[in-house]
């Protein structure tokens, strides 16, 4: 397979909704796919998240009080190719949560707008195959005034994160292994109570949110056509506190979790553009986070500018 | 070229990163307060109505030795010796507790209370283990200081210290040593100055009150308490501002002052307020055969309920048959038109609720993990205090004013609860949803309302120009239940009345303590 339609590949653009809502993994920025310059991927996704079990600090437990907690998020996303090596990507999901026992209301909302600028900073050959490594920057930012401390059913952190990712990929037939590493700045937030508890009792109602490093593997087939993968994603928080005993969670709490997961891509040869995609996922370890069980499908689809700007005559080159 | 552009932006987003991330320390609102410098040092204050101390000299202070003997001289070297070698700890210490001592044991109540405020998880067998005293670090660690818990803990601190100070003017007005900054200019003053005596030393009063308050109170926590009453004690020598004997003296003082109130404590009928399984029982009977729908507990399994006898609990303001007269009467029946109009409006209210109304009701919850909605008023009245430059014996009278206020609010209301026994809004209609948790008690009358009704008229009384703005709070904490969807605004407009009744009693108190 050429490295010319493995460029053309489209973006796959999977959400594994880890729990609470907080975090979005948007496979645009996490894999090592480009899209070519002046082409425009678009598309839709739905993911499903639920838990009935969850990590009290490391105390694995149920909660007859909130029954299974579940979160509903309906995502756009696109990704445009300013150069064959240099991606811009924007994704903005809406979110509705809700608990199947007890008494405390859903909640639904738009979440975080992300924009990532995605470079393919080396490619060549390597061995039989080909490597290549990415650089990413990314930020992002709620686009509505959504309430954060109402874990687990709040829709979202509502901080402002800027992020930074260095990806490796290697390539060999159609088989392929790509690792990459993210460091995670989270922005204070604001909450409406003027004090709480988090090891101490802080009079403020700002609220230290401890930063964050994921860290992810993937590898499967990939090809012009489909693409079918695993995925071991670690998330960590550089610091935050336990949920103590019976106590409700709380924005900064210390959120780490193991998550595996499945993907596939497939692209209809007899729709020129179109794509379908589907997937799942389980936490395999934890803390302070539930143990979710995730599932997404979504579309996508490639405009390709290029051809207009031909039959109009301002092919930029 | 487009390497180069890159490379900068990827520069600039990494600077930019580093920059955001140093200033992400959380400051609390207190953190970095000016030292306390009192406009008026009330030395009068001895002559004031304490609260349970009838005699000031049941607890005798020894005649201090006079500035010029060998003994306070070497006590003098203490301090100029001890401030040749201050480290940062000790200064940082100097400075936290010069905000004032009053406000500071205020804030560690509050921390203390929110830390220890978590409802028991449930046994096997679908009971729920009681924290006791006797065990207090078994699980589940005693107390759950929940509200009426914790309004009781700081009416008993917040009376103990005022009680406790007023004696200590007394002292030091009757033996008149000056500071030692005062007697000696070779000992710094590290702290404001002040012609107030110094014997016996009012931090150590405080610190010492608090000491012994805590053994009943917060059993598991005395060793911390004990480690910050050894630092308010090092400050305040340190500081320059009492000898040791000043601090001697005072510690002294406010453990006796503080073992009345313990005594006090321990017949208050607190003890008696878990109730029994039986006992919880005829509730329900009770309510049944008055052909009333009784509560029942909303969690899973059924929790039993939250101190059904506390409105046995002896109030500070009045006696216990006022507690029966000012007892609000009955809501009407629950299968009345006009409880399923209060339920429909409730559900009305949370069906979509808008950001404001979460807001709001965000800000009053003081749920779970919290320092109580009594705590709440605590800080609002510390934060508008510290802008009044009290002396520290007004600081604990007003206090004391208001901690007694919602504490005997706190027993009028649940005495009102469990006489009533009546259902919350999601029992009536189970779709009602609510903002926040559910408290584990019946719905009439709604304790954030009785709180906050007294809780501002006694603030109202103290800083006049904000009673209005007082009142306005109260009604929106007592606002921000409905909205919650977890009270009906007849207990919420009954808590107001009930709460002010009680506030007013505070208000009387306040005309005829002597300190106006």
């Amino acid at each position: 397979m050429s490295k010319r339609i493995l460029k053309h590949i489209v973006l796959i653009c999977t959400i594994l909704l880890v729990l609470n809502n907080s975090l979005l993994y948007a496979q645009t920025d996490e894999d090592a796919i480009m899209m070519a310059k002046k082409q425009l991927c678009v598309g839709g996704t739905y993911n499903y998240s639920s838990w009935k079990n969850y990590w009290e600090g490391t105390l694995k437990r149920n909660n007859l009080n909130l029954g299974t907690v579940s979160s509903n998020m309906y995502a756009v996303m696109g990704t445009y190719g300013i150069t064959d090596k240099l991606n811009v990507l924007v994704g903005l999901p809406y979110v509705t949560t809700k608990a199947t026992a007890g008494t405390l209301h859903g909640q639904h909302g738009l979440q975080d707008m992300s924009l990532w600028v995605k470079w393919l900073a080396v490619e060549k050959d390597l061995g039989k195959g080909t490597f290549s490594t990415y650089l990413l920057g990314g930020i992002s930012f709620p686009t509505s005034n959504y309430i954060a401390d109402y874990l687990p059913l709040s829709i979202g952190m509502h901080s402002t994160n800027l992020s930074g990712r260095l990806m490796l990929d290697y390539q060999l037939g159609k088989f392929f292994a790509t690792a990459s590493g993210t460091y995670i700045y989270r922005n204070n937030i604001t909450i409406d109570q003027t004090a709480y508890y988090t090891t101490e009792q802080i009079n403020s109602n700002k609220v230290f949110m401890p930063d964050m490093a994921t860290e992810q593997l993937r590898t499967g087939y990939r090809s012009s056509h489909l693409i079918a993968e695993a995925i071991l994603t670690n998330m960590n928080t550089l610091g935050g506190f336990d949920i103590r005993r019976n106590d409700m969670p709380f924005p900064s709490n210390k959120m780490n979790s193991t998550t595996a997961a499945v993907n596939i891509k497939w692209t209809l040869k007899w729709v020129p553009g179109l794509s379908l995609i589907g997937g799942g996922g389980y936490t395999l370890a934890g803390r302070n986070v539930g143990q979710a069980t995730m599932f997404n499908a979504g579309v996508f689809y490639i405009l390709d500018f290029n051809h207009s700007d031909k039959t109009k005559g301002k092919s930029s080159k | 070229m487009k390497k180069i552009f890159l490379s900068i932006t990827i520069i600039a987003v990494a600077a930019s990163v580093i920059l955001v991330a140093c200033s992400k320390k959380v400051t609390g609102v207190t953190d970095n307060l000016p030292a306390l410098n009192p406009g008026n040092e009330d030395l009068n204050a001895g002559t004031w109505k304490a609260v349970l101390l009838t005699n000031l000299d049941s607890f005798p202070v020894a005649v201090p030795a006079a500035t010029n003997a060998a003994s306070y001289t070497a006590e003098l070297n203490e301090i100029i010796g001890g401030q040749r070698s201050l480290t940062d700890a000790q200064r940082a210490s100097i400075k936290y507790w010069s905000a004032g001592a009053v406000l500071r044991w205020n804030e560690i109540l509050r921390d203390l209370v929110a830390k220890h405020n978590l409802p028991p998880y449930q046994n096997e067998d679908g009971t729920y283990p009681i924290p006791t005293a006797a065990n207090p670090f078994n699980y589940p660690q005693y107390p759950f200081s929940n509200p009426p818990y914790a309004a009781r803990a700081y009416a008993y601190v917040s009376a103990a210290q005022y009680d406790a100070l007023v004696a200590a003017w007394h002292f030091k007005t009757k033996y008149n040593r000056p500071a030692p900054y005062i007697v000696d200019s070779a000992v710094n003053a590290l702290v404001p100055k002040t012609t107030l005596p110094s014997y016996p030393s009012e931090d150590a009063v405080l610190a010492g009150t608090m000491a012994q308050m805590m053994t009943m109170l917060f059993p598991t926590e005395i060793s911390f308490i004990q480690q910050m009453v050894s630092e308010e004690e090092e400050a305040a020598i340190l500081s320059g501002a009492n000898v040791r004997s000043d601090v001697n003296a005072g510690d002294a003082l406010g453990r006796q002052v503080a073992s009345l109130f313990i005594a006090r404590g321990k017949t208050d009928n607190v003890s008696k307020a878990v109730g029994t399984p039986a006992q919880w029982a005829q509730f329900v009977t009770t309510a049944q055969a008055n052909g009333q729908t009784p509560w029942y507990s909303l969690e899973t399994p059924a929790r039993n309920p939250m101190l059904p006898f506390f409105g046995n609990v002896k109030p500070f303001l009045f006696d216990s048959a006022t507690v029966i007269a000012l007892r609000p009467g009955p809501p009407p029946s629950a299968t009345s038109d006009e409880m399923k109009q209060e339920t429909m409006q409730e559900k009305a209210y949370i069906t979509n609720p808008t950001r404001e109304q979460m807001s709001i009701v965000q800000f009053w919850a003081d749920g779970a993990a919290t320092y109580t909605p009594p705590g709440h008023w605590n800080a609002i009245a510390a934060e508008d205090f510290i802008g009044q430059n009290f002396s520290e014996v007004r600081w604990a009278r007003n206090m004391a004013l208001l901690n007694m206020a919602m504490m005997d609010a706190a027993i009028v209301c649940w005495n009102t609860k469990y006489y009533y026994f009546n259902p919350r809004p999601t029992q009536m209609d189970a779709s009602i949803k609510t903002l926040t948790g559910i408290p584990n008690f019946p719905s009439y009358i709604s304790g954030h309302a009785s709180f906050s009704g007294a809780a501002a008229t006694i603030l109202g009384h103290i800083i006049p120009s904000k009673a209005g703005t007082y009142q306005a709070m109260a009604q929106q904490a007592s606002d921000s239940r409905m909205l919650a969807g977890i009270h009906f605004s007849i207990d919420c407009s009954a808590g107001l009345t009930v709460g002010q009744s009680v506030g007013a009693y505070a208000v009387t108190r306040a005309e005829g303590d002597g300190a106006e």
